[in-house]
Formats: C-alpha cells, sequence, structure tokens
C-alpha cells in the first residue's frame, strides 16, 4: 500500500459507518488511530508497510461503536467523510475524525484480507 | 653467550655449477658474544672455501686452483679451522679492524696539522686569527665525532650474526676509501710541493673532519634509523606448541629480523613445558597401535617403495574406518583435569592467604620485641613457607610445572614479595600462570644456541612471503613475513553546523 509520488493509489476499500456515542461532554467513536506525515512509519506497529505514512487503526474498544461496525484492528483509513487520510498529520486526522457536529462518520478503510 | 658458527654443508646454489636436486638450504648459527663491534669477516672466509669448491665440481678447467681437492677434504677443513680457531678469532679481526680504522680517522687530521710544522716549518706562513679559530673548530669536532663513534659503535653486541652485517662493512670500506684519498690528495699537493699557505692546510683538515661527521650521519641513518618504520608484520608459531605471535618489524635482512625475533621470544612467549606435550604424543602412539600389516601377496611383487606406500595408505584407510572413541577419553580426561586443577589452585590460594597473616612488617614505634622475634625477609620467607609448601608443590604437579621452580626460588620470591609489600594473589601470579621465558632462572633458557634455516641468502632484506625458521635444541620457531600493506586514505570535511536531529514519535490517540 505504498504511494509512487505522482500516481495515483489505488486500493479496494470498504465503507464503514460508525455511529459516534456520547460519552459524557464527548463524542467517541471507540477505537485508536496512529500515524501520520509528521511522525515516524517505521514504529507504526500495525503496519504492513513500515513506509506508509498513513493513518491506521491502532486499538479497537472492545463494545464501543467502531466494534459494532466491524472496524478491526489493521484498517487504514483512506478517507473519513470525504476529507482524505493518507497524507494527513496526526493531529489533523484526529480533527477530522473527531468534529463536534458530526453525529456520524464515514470511513473508507482498506485492509490486506480485501 | 658463547658461539659455534657452522657453515652449511652444501655448497650455494649461486654457482650454476651445482645440480638442482641439492636445494641449497644454508643453515647457520647465531651466537651472543659479549662485544663485537664493527664487522665480521666470515664471509671472507666462506668465498675462499667456496671458490675451491667451485673450481673442484665444474667440469670446466679454471686454472685458478691448482692443488685437487674433494668436497669432503673441503668440509673438513672448514670444520677444523672453525672448530679450532673459532669465533674468537672472528671477534679479534674484527675489534683489531674496527681500532685501527679508528685511530686512522682520529689521528688524520691531527697529522695533517702537524706535518707541516715538522717538516719545513721555516716556510710556513704563521697561522693567523681566523687560522687559529679553525684550530678550535677542528678540536670540537673531532671531540664530537669521538663522543658519537663511541654512541653508535661501541656498545656491548647483542649477538653473533652469522654473515657479515652489510652496511657496516659498505661503511668501514667508504671511511677507509675516503681517508685514503685525503692522505693521497695531501701527500701529492701538499707534502711534495711543500705548500706555504697554513691556513689553506687547516682548512682542508677542518673539511676532513665536517666529510666524517657527515659519514656518521650516514651511518645513523643506515644503521638505526632506516628499520624504524614498520614495513613488515611476521607471524611468529613455536612447532612444540602452536603459540603464535605477531610483530612489526622494519626493512632488515633476515639475519637481523631473526635477532629481533629471538629477543622478542624471549619476553613474550611462556616457557616451553616439554611436560605438556606429552598427553598428544601418547595419543598419536595409540592411533596407529593394534594395526599390523600383512603383505599377501608374497614377495618379489612391487618396488619396495610402492609396497611401503601401499602399506601406509592401507594403515591410514584402516585406522579411518576404525570406531574411534578416543575423543571421548579425551574430553573427560580434560574436564576431569580441569576440576582437579581448580581445586588445588582454591586450597593453595587459601593457605597462601592464611600464611601472609602471620607476617606483619614491623612499625618502628612499637615497643622493641626481643632480637628473637625481629626477622629479616629471608627469615620470615622461610618461616612461613612450611604452611604453604605442601599446597604449592600438589599445584605445581599438577600443573606440570614443578620442574621449573627450586624450593630455593620460592623461597627467594617470597622474601622479595614480603619486602615489597606484596598481597598474596601478587605472590602466587607467577605461579599460577607461565611466564615468559626470562622469568625462570638461567637454567632455564635452553635456546642460547639458535640456528637460523633460511632457503634465501640471510643477508637478503625480508621480502613478503619470507619464510625461515629459528631452530632450536627442543623446538623451532617458524616465521612467516607480510608486507603491510600501502595505506591509502582520503579526507572529509564535516561542517561542526551539520550535526543536526529530529524527533521520530509515533503517537496513538483515541477517538
Amino acid at each position: 500500500m505504498s504511494f509512487v509520488p505522482g500516481k495515483p493509489v489505488t486500493a479496494v476499500v470498504q465503507i464503514i459507518e460508525i455511529q459516534k456515542l456520547r460519552q459524557g461532554d464527548n463524542l467517541i467513536l471507540g477505537f485508536s488511530i496512529g500515524g501520520g506525515i509528521d511522525q515516524d512509519p517505521g514504529q507504526n506497529p500495525v503496519s504492513e508497510d513500515k513506509s506508509d505514512m498513513g493513518i491506521y487503526v491502532t486499538r479497537i474498544t472492545p463494545g464501543g461503536p467502531a466494534e459494532v461496525a466491524d472496524l478491526r484492528v489493521g484498517d487504514k483509513i483512506m478517507q473519513v467523510n470525504g476529507w482524505d487520510m493518507t497524507v494527513v498529520t496526526h493531529d489533523q486526522a484526529r480533527k477530522r475524525l473527531t468534529k463536534k457536529n458530526e453525529k456520524v462518520v464515514r470511513l473508507l478503510i482498506t485492509r490486506k484480507s480485501l | 653467550y658463547d658461539i659455534s658458527a657452522d657453515k652449511g654443508e652444501r655448497s650455494r646454489d649461486r654457482h650454476k655449477s651445482r645440480s638442482k636436486d641439492s636445494r641449497s638450504e644454508k643453515s647457520v648459527t647465531i651466537n651472543t658474544p659479549p662485544a663485537e663491534p664493527l664487522l665480521g669477516d666470515s664471509s671472507v672466509r666462506g668465498e675462499q672455501v667456496q671458490d675451491d669448491n667451485w673450481g673442484e665440481t665444474t667440469t670446466a678447467v679454471t686454472g685458478t686452483s691448482e692443488h685437487s681437492l674433494s668436497q669432503e677434504d673441503i668440509v673438513r677443513i672448514t670444520k677444523d679451522l672453525e672448530d679450532s680457531v673459532g669465533l674468537d678469532c672472528r671477534r679479534y679481526v674484527t675489534r683489531t679492524i674496527a681500532v685501527i680504522l679508528g685511530l686512522l680517522v682520529f689521528l688524520t687530521p691531527l697529522a695533517f696539522l702537524v706535518l707541516p710544522h715538522i717538516l719545513w716549518p721555516e716556510k710556513l706562513q704563521s697561522c693567523g686569527t681566523a687560522c687559529e679559530g679553525l684550530y678550535i673548530s677542528v678540536a670540537f669536532k673531532l671531540l664530537i665525532l669521538l663522543l658519537a663513534v663511541w654512541a653508535l659503535f661501541f656498545r656491548p653486541a647483542r649477538a653473533g650474526l652469522p654473515r657479515v652485517f652489510v652496511f657496516r662493512v659498505l661503511l668501514a670500506v667508504l671511511v677507509f676509501l675516503f681517508v685514503v684519498s685525503y692522505w693521497l690528495f695531501y701527500s701529492v699537493r701538499i707534502l711534495d710541493s711543500q705548500d706555504d699557505n697554513y691556513q689553506g692546510i687547516v682548512q682542508y683538515a677542518v673539511s676532513l673532519v665536517d666529510a666524517l661527521l657527515f659519514i656518521h650521519y650516514l651511518a645513523v641513518v643506515l644503521l638505526e634509523l632506516r628499520q624504524l618504520q614498520p614495513c613488515f608484520s611476521v607471524c611468529v608459531t613455536r612447532s612444540s606448541d602452536g603459540e603464535t605471535r605477531h610483530y612489526n618489524l622494519g626493512q632488515l635482512s633476515i639475519q637481523r629480523a631473526a635477532l629481533a625475533i629471538i629477543e622478542h621470544y624471549y619476553c613474550d612467549f611462556p616457557i616451553h613445558n616439554p611436560a605438556l606435550l606429552s598427553a598428544s604424543k601418547s595419543r598419536a602412539a595409540k592411533h596407529l597401535a593394534g594395526l599390523k600389516v600383512y603383505n599377501v601377496d608374497g614377495p618379489g611383487n612391487n618396488a619396495a617403495a610402492g609396497m611401503a606406500q601401499s602399506q601406509s595408505r592401507a594403515m591410514i584407510a584402516a585406522a579411518a574406518r576404525r570406531r574411534d572413541t578416543s575423543h571421548n577419553e579425551l574430553y573427560y580426561e580434560e574436564a576431569e583435569h580441569e576440576r582437579r586443577v581448580r581445586k588445588r589452585r582454591a586450597r593453595l590460594v587459601v593457605a597462601v592467604e592464611e600464611a601472609f597473616t602471620h607476617i606483619k612488617r614491623m612499625q618502628e614505634e612499637e615497643p622493641k620485641k626481643a632480637p628473637g622475634d625481629v626477622m629479616d625477609p629471608r627469615e620470615a620467607a622461610q618461616a612461613i613457607f612450611p604452611s604453604m609448601a605442601r599446597a604449592l608443590q600438589k599445584y605445581l604437579r599438577t600443573t606440570k610445572q614443578q620442574h621449573c621452580h627450586s624450593m630455593e626460588s620460592i623461597q627467594q620470591h617470597l622474601a622479595f614479595c614480603i619486602t615489597n609489600n606484596m598481597t598474596p594473589k601478587a605472590f602466587l601470579e607467577s605461579y599460577l600462570t607461565p611466564g615468559p621465558t626470562l622469568q625462570y632462572g638461567k637454567d632455564h633458557w635452553l635456546g642460547r644456541r639458535w640456528t637460523l634455516i633460511s632457503e634465501a641468502s640471510v643477508t637478503n632484506g625480508l621480502k613478503d612471503g619470507s619464510v625461515f625458521v629459528l631452530k632450536c635444541v627442543d623446538f623451532s620457531l617458524v616465521v612467516t613475513a607480510k608486507k603491510i600493506p600501502y595505506i591509502q586514505m582520503s579526507e572529509e570535511y564535516i561542517d561542526p553546523k551539520s550535526h543536526k536531529f529530529v524527533l521520530r514519535l509515533q503517537s496513538e490517540t483515541s477517538v
């Protein structure tokens, strides 16, 4: 899944819709992300290609909305609600996932088994 | 050290009359006489012998040799000469030549200055100021020359080498020719014509002394400085137990390299212990024991060589096929020996530590004890020795070192350690590990006579791949020389500001 600069990235993706769950003051999705263009891709524990700076799902909270929606550890998130996630910093990714006015997030994820 | 010079029995290969079968292996003996200043002229004598040899064994008639001698006669004469005359002759001849040359060198300038005054005093111009200044210059330069020659040449010789030291001969010849040519010029131009310009004569003498100082500089460079830069790495292996060391040597002739290696040997190699080799020899004997070869084909079959060859091949094949469990024995024997040595060593260390606690250095302020209680180091050593003697003896027997240390030497060493406030561990160090040969008594220096065996002439320089063997009574040292490669170094400049670092993280955020 590594990209060649200048060429379009092609991948087989799956659409996963997650309903955010309200926990006190926050809307949570129930998973953790890792990766980003400002991070060290070699230390990413779940990625297949250790030079890939994309956003990956590193942990799923058991019983949370993500698990219900069949998101798995190791999935690479390509788009969130239309916003690209392949070339973003870690903080930008976090912001796009935790927008307070969105109740539903539509993820395009890719994984090896697809 | 004493000496015996032994010439090779076969002739040198530079005489083309030799057939190719007789390899010219030169075997010469290195020894260490007390003083041998300048020259060795053994090659001069050798030359004569070789010429006779050569004349005798070719078929061409040279006309130079009038007597007919066989090779055995030559060899016998050489041996007789050297046995009776021995190296003393060589040493005395060397000394005589050195003294003559030295006197020639020092008296010549003085003679140059004094002779005009003796031979034609009336005609001579008086010596002015500049000329008398030159007197001082000659005096001091001669003094410096005297000190320099004493420093360089009149040192006790370390060894007696088989062939002449080529550079020294060269220098002696150069000095001789130089002085002779100066005398020639002097006698023709000055003595014969009775030159009256005394200042010119003094300047001539000064130029002689200057040139001698420059020749001395040449001597320093050739004899001392040239071999300092390491050029070869030599690997020295002892044939009896495989101890190997590596040394760096400069550009030396083979005999001087051999001398340097022997001196290193005495300092670095642990002492040769024949008792440790008996185990492997008995194993080797056991391998082929119990195998007998019977020739069932009857006599008159092959030539004797062919039979011997097939016999040995059969033995080797049979030995290989036999199911041999000697490796098992070796393993268990070595483990058992290791355990035994460690146990004895532990007992020894405890005994020595305990013995050392009985001795204390007497302080001056202590109330004076009775004279019977106060001991000198020797008596103190004798007092505590019995308590550790048995443990030490058993340990030495187990490690097969008991012949290296006599009781007297152990007590001496103990007294020495007590005098110098050494700990028990320091005392034991010389018994726990075998030290270099020089550490033991003089009777253990078995190899003061060394023989240098080399295929190339021993005055040739060391080359890449030179191999020679230094043989001693019990073992030999095999020496291989390798040239140190030419090193090509390039530089790379690093700007100190170019050392920059970044932080590489991998964060995990839960959403």
